[in-house]
């Protein structure tokens, strides 16, 4: 059986944002219903025009069920429901599901939410053993092993394979914090030199501090439809235009490879369903849970050649203005919000605002086609898709 | 007070896994149908899906793939431990398996460094495999 297109059958209409940071007067579906509420406010429609929800996971509200969990507490009574969960993939995989879901006939206008209150719902201790349950806990929990620690050891293969610097990685946090300051919403409201990335507390060698992503209260939101719904809508849609996962494993200790990834496939995947390739990418907007990973996800998505992620970063190709695509416009998660699923999230909500246009200067000039990766695990689970402005 | 380091949990598919470290032997699992050996042990090869599977002890020596030296531990139990290494090893079998690096010169580990099994006692008998720096480059 062939593979049923995607791509100009739905378009995003709405997107929207909880407040950011610590945000203690707020539970983690209370996050999930303001931004629900401002992205159904942003597309113009009503509660009763929802007729599909799904979300993903939480870790300090771990309900059972949580997309009904979610249904009851907003007082929707949809034909079309699920949580899912593929780690940080989950937003762009929620979005892939949707689709289908209304090309399917399945559901007309699907709410896609995620969100945490990571920063006020837990303590720090508490959050960093909640993440080291991701590890595996038969053979590698016992060894004292953390994410940061996965990642680390990727980092380090990196460096030795393609001679990729900690200047390199501590320029992410820096480029993206620049970012963060142009966007109003942003947890981190501060400047971030390389030199402080560099000199923060050592995690896991080599990674820092300030190679590792924030802890935040947030939620994010946003409605997808049918491209002849979207035509009547208040907002300008953001089209997809093609979209694809890729999964090889869970834990790094069954990982084919700690320098390649899904990426490459679920990239290529998307790109073949838009028709489009890497040089008709305007901006892009990479998962970032850790400093090494948009260097990495850079190469496998075609930004740059493979190996050059790092000298992407350092020479300022990734930022606002600086000549070629630029990267995590909004922040990321090093510097805009992570909490869970929503840290990925926001990358598609970022992109569909640059696609509108309008953000003054963190607008990326003429931005037409929009690309995003989430990815989840420990570059175990990857989801890429690219949004256009106009239909491909 | 400090936490004890978390022993080993034994099921139906590592049992024999960690009778084996309980003993002092690396045992992984080889296909017969195939002949590829894997790591983690499961009920079936994730190569081909046959269950013509069996125990092998390896031979414990190995090649250090990548490592990282933790210094904040993710559990309180490792708190006292920091700064400590840990490691995937290449098994000179092939599969790869994650370990720490012990001994006094375990933070001076590189990538490519040759290593040797060894087992760390975890209380009433259980014992998880560790490995040592032996000297050399694989
Ligand atoms: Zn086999």
């Amino acid at each position: 059986m062939s593979e049923t297109s995607l791509r100009n059958r739905v378009a995003i209409v709405g997107v929207g944002e909880s407040d950011i940071g610590k945000v203690p007067g707020m539970t983690g579906l209370g996050l999930n219903a303001q931004a629900a509420k401002r992205a159904l406010d942003d597309a113009g429609l009503k509660p009763s025009d929802i007729d599909g929800l799904l979300t993903a996971y939480s870790f300090t509200e771990p309900y059972f069920m949580l997309g009904s969990v979610l249904c009851e507490y907003l007082g929707l009574q949809p034909r079309f429901n699920a949580s899912l969960v593929v780690g940080g993939a989950t937003p762009a995989v929620m979005l892939k599901h949707a689709a289908e879901a209304i090309v399917a006939g399945q559901a007309e206008v699907v709410l896609v939410t995620a969100g945490e209150n990571r920063a006020t719902g837990q303590s720090r201790d508490q959050a960093v053993a909640a993440l080291t349950a991701v590890g595996h806990p038969y053979f590698e929990q016992p060894y004292g092993s953390s994410i940061p620690g996965f990642y680390a050891m990727i980092a380090r293969r990196h460096m030795l394979e393609y001679g990729t610097t900690r200047e390199q990685m501590a320029e992410v946090a820096a480029t993206t914090r620049r970012h963060a300051l142009l966007h109003p919403n942003a947890h981190m409201k501060a400047p971030l030199t390389r030199e402080q990335v560099l000199a923060a507390k050592p995690i896991a060698d080599p990674l820092g501090m300030l190679d590792c992503c924030l802890i935040s209260d947030a939620g994010g939101a946003f409605i997808v439809t049918s491209a002849e719904r979207a035509a009547d809508l208040r907002a300008k849609p953001a089209y997809l235009l093609g979209i694809g996962e890729f999964h090889t494993h869970e834990h790094i200790m069954c990982a084919p490879s700690l320098t390649e990834f899904g990426a490459t496939r679920s990239g290529a995947a998307a790109y073949r369903m838009a028709g489009l390739g890497p040089a008709d990418i305007d901006v892009a907007e990479l998962y970032d849970c850790f400093s090494i990973v948009p260097i990495i996800e850079a190469e496998e998505l075609g930004l740059c050649p493979r190996g050059e992620g790092g000298r992407y970063w350092l020479d300022g190709r990734a930022a606002i203005g600086g000549g070629a695509v630029p990267v995590n416009t909004h922040g990321g998660m090093l510097s805009h919000a992570h909490a869970g699923a929503a840290g990925g999230l926001f990358g598609i909500v970022e992109a569909v605002r640059q696609l509108r246009g309008g953000l003054g200067a963190r607008q990326v000039e003429g931005a037409e086609i929009a690309l995003v990766h989430n990815e989840g695990g420990i570059l175990s689970s990857h989801c890429t898709m690219l949004l256009g402005k106009d239909k491909a | 007070m400090t936490e004890t380091l978390p022993s080993p949990v034994v099921n139906a598919d590592s049992a024999p896994y960690w009778q084996g470290a309980r003993e002092g032997r690396l045992l992984i699992r080889r296909c017969d149908a195939c002949g590829q050996t894997h790591f983690m042990p499961r009920h079936l090869c994730p190569a081909c899906w046959s269950g013509d599977l069996r125990w092998v002890e390896a031979t414990g020596r190995g090649t250090v793939h990548s490592f990282t030296i933790i210094r904040r531990a993710p559990l309180a139990a490792f708190a006292p431990r920091v700064p400590y290494v840990v490691a995937l090893i290449d098994l000179e079998e092939g599969p790869r398996m994650m370990a720490n690096i012990l001994g006094d010169d375990a933070l001076d580990t590189a990538i490519g460094d040759a290593v040797a099994v060894c087992f760390e006692d975890r209380g009433e008998g259980a014992a998880v495999p560790q490995f040592r720096r032996a000297g050399g480059r694989g």
